[in-house]
């Protein structure tokens, strides 16, 4: 056995990687619940790629074929119904896990300084599932697939000059038609799966080389030679992190120690998980949205037509504007301040532990205007919501602008030096 | 603790080392096997959705045959499972003629298992009038012409009536026994069928055993 081990590595270098990305990768030791959203997106991510191969399997991507083929799957495939479910509820589960994540970056400043391209790969990774859910959502051809899709494609029309011809194009027809729906199959289950499997990759590549961040925002590699030998971990770490660094005794071996953490996360999450899956896999309308159990039908829209409930934050922002443009000018916008995050915030401290009160409120209320958002552009149009998504809109901007300003001279406490100290 | 270096083995020994290892492994074996079976559970759908929908089952069901309008000498052409099947009403003549050219066939008494049992002899059918066979060669999957009222004897001389592959010249007489020296390895396919009167057959399914 050894002997095969050997061979295989003489020309693979199998363990190499192993040891150097998870055995023996060097984990802060105080990573809380916060950091289980990366590994839970993983699976996640697997799971889609897995239904979805299965789903292909019976789906049939034109405008004739489409709704037919998914009741089919429902009804008519042997465990169908569990395919697509795990699916169309990996989908939501999905966008929950990278929210999460996402804020568990912004609160300890993940994003700042050595690990800015290990933001901009994730934020890509979520425009690509952005996308990757928007067109996986209109291949059941349901009522809420064709006006979501109509109402998402007309976005592209706001762009001054080309934007009409830019719609035919991606359209291919005149309308939202068969063309479309079979580009955009093609795009869900080839070209953006592969796009995001490359992102995660390299998000996990760039991760570490950096290496993870942690509640308290305090480094765990230290210059080569600063530490003394009682300081350094007693722990086995690749050599690849130990010949360019110090490492503290700060960290734990990946596995098991991370492993195990995530793995109890993971069963929690198979809990809710599979609830949802077995007894609301609708959500009450919010995964699956009712309209769409209606064939799509171009002469009459739904009467209230909403985006799946992980998009209605920037259609509220959409909304809010009363000018086409700008309004998607403003929901891009709205995408690309988190783009910018890392160059947005000047401060030095990572960790909202350490730093002013006013960020620490600046950060809860951001997140509170986003679900507000959310609940703005996920239920029917009223005029007090008007105003309402308007002022949210302002707060959601406000939050990064406010951020620049106070990060510049920030009041912070004193940080440790060390994780156990 | 295999990867704590000596300076810890110490400490890690008084604080992290069970005293006695078994209630670490029966905690390991158990969690696993539990994963195990959640992985093999979760395996179930996946395998299962593989097998024929109930839309390929329903297509696949038994098919009714009114046999009451067939001519003697006649063969009419069903489909099922998407495959042809052929009822032939055979005449005294041709019932004869079977036992004619027995030393010519490969397997003339049908013993290679591949039929119900009712049809392992020379007539290999229920009712002697009327032959019943999946239309398709053993050999690659073609489907053979019936040569009646003498064309077949341009075949196999002496012969009147049989059928023959035009893909690759397999020969097989009125019961759809194979004749020697030609590629299809295997007499005709009986499928399982059953009379329900002596109009209608159920091809499909066999009769429950009395």
């Amino acid at each position: 056995m050894n002997g095969f081990l050997a061979w295989i590595e003489e020309r693979i270098p199998l363990m190499r990687v192993a040891n150097m990305h998870a055995i023996q990768y060097p984990a802060p030791k105080n990573m809380n619940f916060w950091y289980v959203f990366g590994f839970l997106a993983t699976i996640v991510l697997v799971n889609q790629i897995v239904t979805g191969i299965w789903l292909t399997m019976n789906f049939v991507p034109s405008a004739e074929g489409a709704f037919a083929s998914v009741e089919y799957i429902m009804r008519e495939i042997d465990y169908g119904w569990i395919i697509r479910y795990m699916h169309s509820t990996g989908a939501s589960a999905f966008f929950i896990v990278v929210y999460m994540h996402m804020f568990r970056g912004m609160i300890y400043g993940s994003y700042q300084k050595p690990r800015e391209l290990l933001w901009v790969f994730g934020m890509l990774i979520y425009l690509a599932l952005m996308a990757e859910a928007f067109m996986g959502y209109v291949l059941p051809w349901g009522q809420m697939s064709y006006w979501g899709a109509q109402v998402i494609v007309s976005l592209f029309g706001a762009i001054p000059v080309i934007g009409p011809d830019l719609v035919i194009w991606i359209q291919g027809d005149y309308v939202i038609s068969g063309a479309t729906l079979n580009r955009f199959f093609a795009l869900h289950v080839i070209a953006l799966p592969l796009v995001i499997v490359i992102l995660v990759f390299l998000h996990i590549i760039a991760l570490h080389e950096v290496g993870s961040n942690n509640p308290d925002g305090i480094a765990i590699k230290h210059k080569k030679g600063s530490l003394p030998e009682s300081e350094k971990t007693k722990y086995e770490i690749h050599e690849y992190y130990t010949s360019k660094y110090d490492i503290a005794d700060d960290v734990l071996p990946f596995f098991p120690h991370i492993v195990l953490k995530d793995l109890v996360a993971f069963c929690i999450f198979l809990g809710l998980f599979t609830y949802v899956l077995f007894f609301a896999p609708e959500m009450g309308g919010k995964f699956l949205e009712h309209p769409n159990f209606e064939i799509a039908n171009p002469l009459k829209t739904p009467e209230h037509i909403f985006p799946v409930w992980y998009f209605t934050p920037f259609y509220a922002i959409l909304k809010a504007v009363p000018d086409k443009l700008f309004g998607v000018l403003a929901m891009f916008g709205a995408i690309a301040a988190l783009f910018a995050l890392p160059w947005l915030d000047r401060g030095k401290v990572k960790s909202w532990r350490y730093r002013c009160g006013l960020h620490k409120v600046n950060l809860i209320v951001f997140a509170i205007v986003f679900v507000f958002l959310g609940y703005l552009g996920g239920t029917p149009q009223e005029n007090w919501k008007i105003i309402a998504s308007q002022i949210a809109t302002v707060m959601y901007f406000g939050f990064f602008i406010a951020l620049f300003i106070y990060s510049k001279n920030e009041n912070t406490k004193p940080v440790p030096a060390r994780i156990s100290k | 603790m295999s990867n704590v270096s000596v300076d810890a083995t110490e400490s890690a020994h008084n604080e992290n080392q069970p005293e006695n290892n078994t209630r670490r492994r029966f905690l390991t074996v158990a969690t696993s096997v539990v994963g195990g079976v959640g992985a093999v559970g979760a395996a179930v759908p996946f395998i299962a959705s593989w097998n024929p929908s109930a839309k390929a089952k329903a297509a696949g069901a038994d098919v009714e045959v009114d046999i009451s309008g067939i001519e003697p000498g006649q063969l009419i052409r069903v489909m099922w499972r998407s495959k042809p099947v052929w009822i032939v009403r055979r005449t005294p003549e041709i019932l004869e003629q079977l036992g004619n050219h027995e030393g010519e066939l490969k397997d003339p008494n049908s013993e290679a298992e591949q039929q119900p049992v009712f049809a392992q002899n020379r007539f290999r059918s229920l009712k002697e009038e009327y032959l019943i066979l999946v239309g398709i060669c053993t050999h690659l999957g073609c489907s053979p012409q019936h040569l009646k009222g003498g064309a077949f004897e341009e075949i196999v001389e002496g012969v009147p009536d049989g059928f023959f592959c035009p893909c690759h010249g397999s020969k097989f007489d009125m019961a759809g026994r194979v004749f020697q020296n030609v590629p299809a390895p295997l007499n005709l396919v009986v499928p399982p069928y059953q009379f329900v009167d002596d109009a209608t057959v159920i091809i499909g399914s066999e009769a429950e055993a009395v």
